[in-house]
């Protein structure tokens, strides 16, 4: 047990850049990295792939980052724990296995499983009413494709005691990924946890995985406003947050010397309610957060202290969120030049709507938006009279076809080509032609705890 | 006779927004305690609602953090069923903090000019 931990963010979804990781090992002094693959979409992405090949369905950055990230790790004798394995913790562990292995390296990986529910949602009996809309999981459970349980800390925690040096689980609830190190290196109670002081502890620990969880979101990345930003220093080398966490539960939230970015007062309150709803009570599995007295101290050069969040125990449910078909998607991009621009993409929709209409072809939606003009708020981008907009070098326009069918949307970029010989003229840039994807609708819902049950296996080390 | 201004929210306050499912939320920071009373006062969940309304007619949801100078919101049904379904380029509502920075709010000429000369609370490298 420490008397104070070190820890440092991984990624903040799949795809992110874990360069920044590296300096928060070699500098930044901490004892885990804690890396997030998963946001809520991810799970979408991950089942198609293993629709494709059932060896796969784990975020598959994991293995290079591991290839890079693994070495400094081992030197400096920092465990990593991380949620890559997303609908398949223990295909995910096996290859990070062997590819690290090839390079003679073998470290002692845990794996954490048991948050795959789909089975129990897809019991005729079960009653999993949408958790914002009330409908009845009846409405779509035939076309269920995922369905996982947030697990809290608990597994991670006893991975770690168990000698683990890299955990991988799949979906769990984000902060736990943190808040398992945290708990385990500084011996707070958590499945015993019983005075306020206890839920405290946890609350500190919640605040600290949600503001790490998002790499660059808590070091001054994509920072909202205008006119400050451009004052954060260095984007291109951003040094992702590390937080300093006493035992007592104070954290300070700072990041590896000499990098960009800005940890202050501003930037890790950006991330702080960053997708949290009801501040007083934001549910974890391990804890429930009330940030209504969270302080944040900012002490200046890079270096924030918190301190202040509230604990009361969780409730004997853990959300699940489910995937299911919901139809196929096409669409296309098309630009057109100077004279009559605006006019001409009219035009082209007005077309498009005609031959839908003739060649019967099955459809949903047609979405249309204006890239340059309204794609990012819509009806709050106000447009300018068409007259101004004819003027304009260039209009581009984007539609696209929601439909259930998918050689609709299969067929949905053939009704373009032909236009740019016998449509409006200057043309530039369609793309498109094969172009669907299928659709998820996310099916968010609560299970009682004791339906989910968590599983650690270490794997066997093959020296 | 003190003069009446309307001014977008991102003249007082910085967002970032995220999604959950079919709902979009934000938060919402003033740079200061005299810009937090401002905001406390003006963005409520009536105007909100008004302001989205034109593109996104849902409920808003409001709660005031004046520890941290901070109001967060949330927007139903702004995300046409979820991000994964989502037609849209922004389909998880990434750009949707500055659509909130758009909202015009009614303040006082000497209110705007007390929010605009008392120091940030945060530490920056260019102060």
């Amino acid at each position: 047990m420490r008397a104070s931990i070190r820890i440092g963010s991984g990624l903040g979804f799949y795809g992110d850049n874990w360069e920044p990781v590296a300096a928060s090992i070699e500098r930044g002094d901490v004892q885990y990295i804690a890396s997030d693959h998963l946001a809520e979409l991810t799970l979408a992405i991950l089942q198609k792939d293993r629709q494709r090949d059932p060896t796969l369905g784990y975020a598959r950055d994991v293995i290079p980052m591991l290839m890079r990230l693994w070495p400094l790790m081992q030197a400096r004798g920092v465990k990593f724990v991380c949620n890559a394995g997303g609908l398949n913790p223990m295909g995910c562990a096996q290859a990070v296995r062997t590819a690290l292995a090839g390079k003679g390296w073998h470290p002692r990986i845990a794996v954490v499983s048991g948050d795959d529910v789909l089975h129990l949602l897809q019991d005729a009996q079960a009653r999993f009413d949408h958790m914002m809309n009330g409908r009845d999981v009846a409405d779509v459970r035939e076309r269920l494709v995922f369905g996982n349980a947030y697990l809290g800390a608990q597994p991670i925690v006893e991975a770690l005691a168990q000698g683990a040096e890299i955990v991988i689980t799949g979906r769990v609830a984000d902060a736990a990924l943190f808040l398992g190190p945290l708990v385990h290196g500084l011996g707070w109670k958590l499945s015993d946890a019983q005075t306020p002081e206890d839920f405290n502890h946890l609350a500190q620990g919640l605040s600290v995985g949600h503001l790490l969880e998002c790499s660059g979101q808590g070091s001054g990345g994509n920072f909202g406003d205008q006119g400050h930003w451009q004052n954060i220093p260095d984007l291109a080398h951003i040094g992702y947050p590390i937080a300093e966490v006493l035992a007592d539960g104070t954290a300070i939230i700072t990041k590896a010397p000499d990098t960009g970015g800005l940890v202050n007062f501003d930037t890790v309150r950006q991330q702080l309610l960053y997708e949290v709803h009801n501040p007083h009570a934001y549910y974890s599995p391990d804890v429930v957060l009330d940030m209504g007295q969270i302080q944040l101290h900012d002490e200046g050069h890079n270096r924030v202290r918190l301190t202040g969040a509230l604990g009361s125990p969780p409730t004997d449910q853990l959300k699940v969120v489910a995937g299911f078909k919901d139809g196929f998607k096409a669409d296309i991009t098309w630009g057109f030049s100077w004279p009559d621009a605006w006019d001409k993409v009219q035009a082209a929709e007005r077309i498009v709507r005609e031959q839908l209409r003739e060649r019967k072809i099955p459809f949903d939606e047609l979405f249309v938006e204006y890239p340059g003009l309204n794609s990012a708020h819509g009806a709050l981008a106000l447009l300018p009279p068409a007259a101004e907009l004819n003027e304009r070098h260039e209009i581009w326009v984007r539609m696209v076809l929601r439909t259930p069918s998918k050689a609709a949307a299969d067929g949905f970029g053939r009704l373009f080509p032909w236009m740019a010989l016998s449509g409006p003229a200057y043309t530039c840039g369609f793309q498109g032609l094969n172009n669907t994807s299928e659709l998820l609708g996310i099916w968010p819902t609560l299970m009682a705890r004791e339906q989910v049950h968590a599983h650690v296996q270490m794997l066997e080390v093959h020296a | 006779m003190s003069t009446t201004l309307r001014i977008p929210l991102v003249q007082l306050a910085h967002a970032r927004s995220g999604d959950k499912a079919d709902w979009v939320d934000f938060g919402l920071f003033a740079w200061n305690e005299a810009g937090y009373r401002i905001l406390e006062r003006e963005v409520t969940a009536a105007k909100v609602q008004a302001h989205f309304a034109p593109w996104l007619p849902g409920q808003v949801d409001v709660w005031l953090l004046p520890n941290i100078l901070a109001i967060k919101l949330v927007l139903h049904g702004a995300l046409q069923g979820g991000g994964a379904r989502n037609l849209r380029l922004d389909n998880l509502g990434k750009a949707m903090g500055a659509a909130l920075l758009r909202m015009e709010i009614e303040l006082s000429a000497e209110e705007f000019e007390q929010a605009q000369k008392s120091p940030r609370r945060g530490w920056w490298p260019d102060a």
